[in-house]
């Protein structure tokens, strides 16, 4: 039997090292951090502004989402994400207008192009991009590629039957897949308590013949070197590894979310305050000697330029045309679809 | 009646292609081999696909002509294996999942509509799912709970699904090519009742387009509209009605999303009355949507409201039940007396 992790709290650490890491990497890491932190700033500000419906934060989540992507290869690897993984898409070179579009509700799974990306589409029924994780590494192997697909999902996710089917699926077929769990331990209003039997999401691996690992999902350096041992073990043919990066949800659940009827706020401040993974980062990179404070200055000053250039590219991007509507249901349309897009033209465009 | 559906079924590729006997299980079997053969991204997968050949041995020998990398057995889990058909689809494979049987469907739902039938759509056509579900069908045979279910309503009012049911073994295995090497997730159902149904056939290459339906005997008091194993059963009410001097037209809609309006409207025009018939429960059922495609097509034309034969609004019954809750051949003649006097 695994240990239970350890509590997300007040005994995960307030420093973490980068110092066995190679300097370009952590420059990199936390470039990708303080522009995902940035953006999700700007997103937040879209949403009071009205121009978002609706947003998901990731602050909080940004070392074990960058940390994670940043350990794929964006070339031959597959990311299926669900609806919070901002800071990964960003990391893995997804178009983020084309992301972001998705919160301001342009088009449902956004408007970045999904097979050029190697990033699935933006998914709210959380369980159910993990089976396709598992179908693109079976097929993976099929045709002699050695991708691995790594699925993102959340500790409320799995308790859904899906991701327990998929697991045996990847076991059983010995399929190249990261299963990444980001335990940021409220799924909405539900603890970890309530909602994780047994207190580990990861302890789950052994039952479906797979290494399961726990790391701290707010040290950026721990969450790369568990992701890239993952990967390198599913891409020379070692199978699937389950990894749970235990991190926190600082803000709540979306901008719509009312926190203060199930937790309470120190909770989330002990964690904003003393496990910030951008904070966190920022002091380690300095401490190894990887980059000064001015070369970090700078790269904040980036990280400001790129989100607010984002930002301007989601706030004016244009409003699908409403014929779209019929576009893409099928690939070959159908006499009455065809007919349905000419009501729309004649009572609805006018 | 052999002759009549080789006759309807005769298409202008057909000339010089041998009939060979088959039932349609075999057929399928066929037309799953010319699959595999044909293209090296066909998939086919699902439980006991593999050694055993599926329960009802459909693809049976498959896996020994053409490895198990091509045909494979899965875990037994109906969400995971039409997820997995996803991701393969992802990585350009033409995947052609089989669940053992229609009541295995429901747990498949949630990857079926909302994952399988949308992602060319929320992906803006990035990713395409050129899937074929099989999914063995319809009640008939004394089966088990849950292995008698008729699903074409939910499949068909879901958008981005096509959904198709063959009639016979000839019409099974040219289905079966034409939804396969569609780019459109088509839900593919078998009727088992008629999977033993073996007769002469010839194998032909589809012809006629998606969303065609066909007249498989031609009538002039009425049009009997059906598909699956309900066709072979208004074939026999039409035989059975002709002693009698009533001459039915057999309509077997084939595919049930999308409907083809025009072959519809063109048949009930022409005998000006129509009895739908299938095996599902009657609210809300396809037959409501060919009834309302005929009055909103060819009201001028009818002479009498359109009937419906379904099942009952019931969960499908044990064996000694069934014969009583599917269409039976009186309830379809009285149906069709119905109408005419009307």
């Amino acid at each position: 039997m695994r240990p239970v992790p350890p509590a997300h709290a007040s005994a995960a650490p307030e420093h973490i090292s980068v110092d066995h890491l190679r300097p370009d990497l952590t420059r990199a890491l936390y470039q990708a951090m303080r522009t995902a932190r940035d953006l999700d700033a700007e997103a937040v500000a879209l949403q009071r502004q009205g121009v978002f419906p609706a947003y998901v934060s990731v602050r909080g989540q940004e070392a074990a989402q960058v940390a994670s992507a940043t350990a794929l290869d964006p070339e031959r690897d597959f990311v299926f994400p669900t609806y919070r993984e901002m800071a990964s898409a960003l990391a893995y070179g997804v178009d983020m207008v084309g992301y972001m579009a998705s919160h301001r509700a342009l088009w449902h799974g956004g408007l970045y192009d999904v097979m050029a990306s190697r990033f699935g589409a933006v998914n709210a029924v959380v369980g159910g991009p993990v089976p396709h994780a598992v179908g693109w590494a079976v097929g993976e192997r099929l045709r002699g590629g050695d991708g691995v697909a790594l699925s993102y999902f959340g500790d409320g996710a799995s308790s859904e039957g899906d991701v327990h089917e998929a697991m045996n699926f990847a076991g059983v077929f010995g399929a190249p897949v990261v299963f990444f769990c980001q335990n940021n331990r409220w799924a909405l209003s539900v603890p970890n308590e309530r909602q994780v039997a047994g207190g580990s999401v990861a302890a789950r691996a052994e039952g479906y013949g797979m290494p399961g690992a726990v790391v701290d999902g707010n040290d950026a350096g721990a969450v790369y070197e568990a992701t890239a041992e993952a990967v390198a073990r599913a891409r020379s043919g070692g199978g699937p590894t389950l990894i749970e990066a235990l991190t926190y949800r600082v803000e709540p659940h979306s901008t719509s979310d009312d926190p203060g009827r199930y937790r309470e706020d120190t909770e989330a401040e002990h964690w904003r305050v003393h496990r910030d993974p951008v904070a966190l980062l920022r002091a380690a990179v300095l401490a190894a000697g990887h980059a000064d404070e001015a070369d970090l200055a700078e790269a904040d000053a980036e990280a400001a330029g790129r989100a607010e250039e984002i930002r301007d590219g989601v706030a004016g991007a244009p409003e699908p045309h409403g014929s779209e509507l019929f576009t893409h249901v099928f690939r070959e349309t159908t006499e009455e679809l065809t007919r349905q897009h000419r009501t729309w033209q004649e009572e609805v465009e006018l | 009646m052999t002759e009549l559906i080789e006759r309807a079924g005769a298409g202008p590729d057909a000339a010089g292609a041998p009939p060979v006997e088959l039932s349609m299980q075999q057929a399928v079997n066929r037309a799953l081999r010319t699959l595999l053969a044909e293209d090296p991204d066909v998939l086919v997968f699902g439980e006991d696909v593999g050694a055993l050949g599926g329960v009802f041995r459909v693809t049976d020998g498959l896996q020994r002509e053409f490895g198990d990398k091509r045909v494979f057995d899965t875990p037994l889990a109906e969400s995971a294996i039409m997820g997995m058909a996803v991701g393969l689809a992802m990585n350009g494979w033409r995947p052609v999942p089989e669940l053992q049987f229609d009541g295995f469907a429901y747990p498949a739902i949630d990857q079926i509509v909302n994952q399988v039938a949308r992602m060319n759509y929320r992906t803006r056509g990035s990713a395409p799912m050129p899937i074929t579900l099989r999914l063995p069908s319809f009640g008939g045979i004394q089966a088990p709970e849950h292995h008698g279910e008729s699903l074409e309503a939910l499949f068909a009012h879901t958008p981005g699904l096509k959904v198709v049911a063959p009639s016979d073994p000839a019409e099974a295995y040219t289905l079966l090519l034409q939804s396969v090497r569609s780019d459109d997730p088509v839900v593919f159902m078998e009727p088992k009742a008629r999977y033993w149904d073996r007769r002469p056939v010839r194998l032909r290459e589809p012809s006629d387009p998606i969303g065609t339906s066909r007249v498989v005997r031609e009538g002039s008091h009425a049009t009997l509209v059906a598909w699956g194993a309900m066709v072979h059963k208004c074939l026999q009410v039409a035989e059975l009605a002709a002693e009698d001097g009533v001459d039915l037209e057999v309509l077997d809609l084939r595919w049930l999303k999308p409907v083809d309006t025009a072959g519809l409207a063109a048949s009930v025009s022409r005998t000006g009355r129509a009895v739908v018939v299938h095996e599902a429960p009657l609210t809300a059922g396809l037959g409501a949507e060919v009834a309302a495609l005929v009055t909103e097509n060819c009201f001028r034309d009818l002479s009498g409201p359109v009937q419906r034969v379904t099942g009952f609004d019931v969960p499908y019954p044990a064996g000694p039940l069934e014969g009583q809750y599917l269409p039976t051949i009186d309830r379809i003649l009285l149906a069709v007396q119905r109408t005419l006097e009307y």
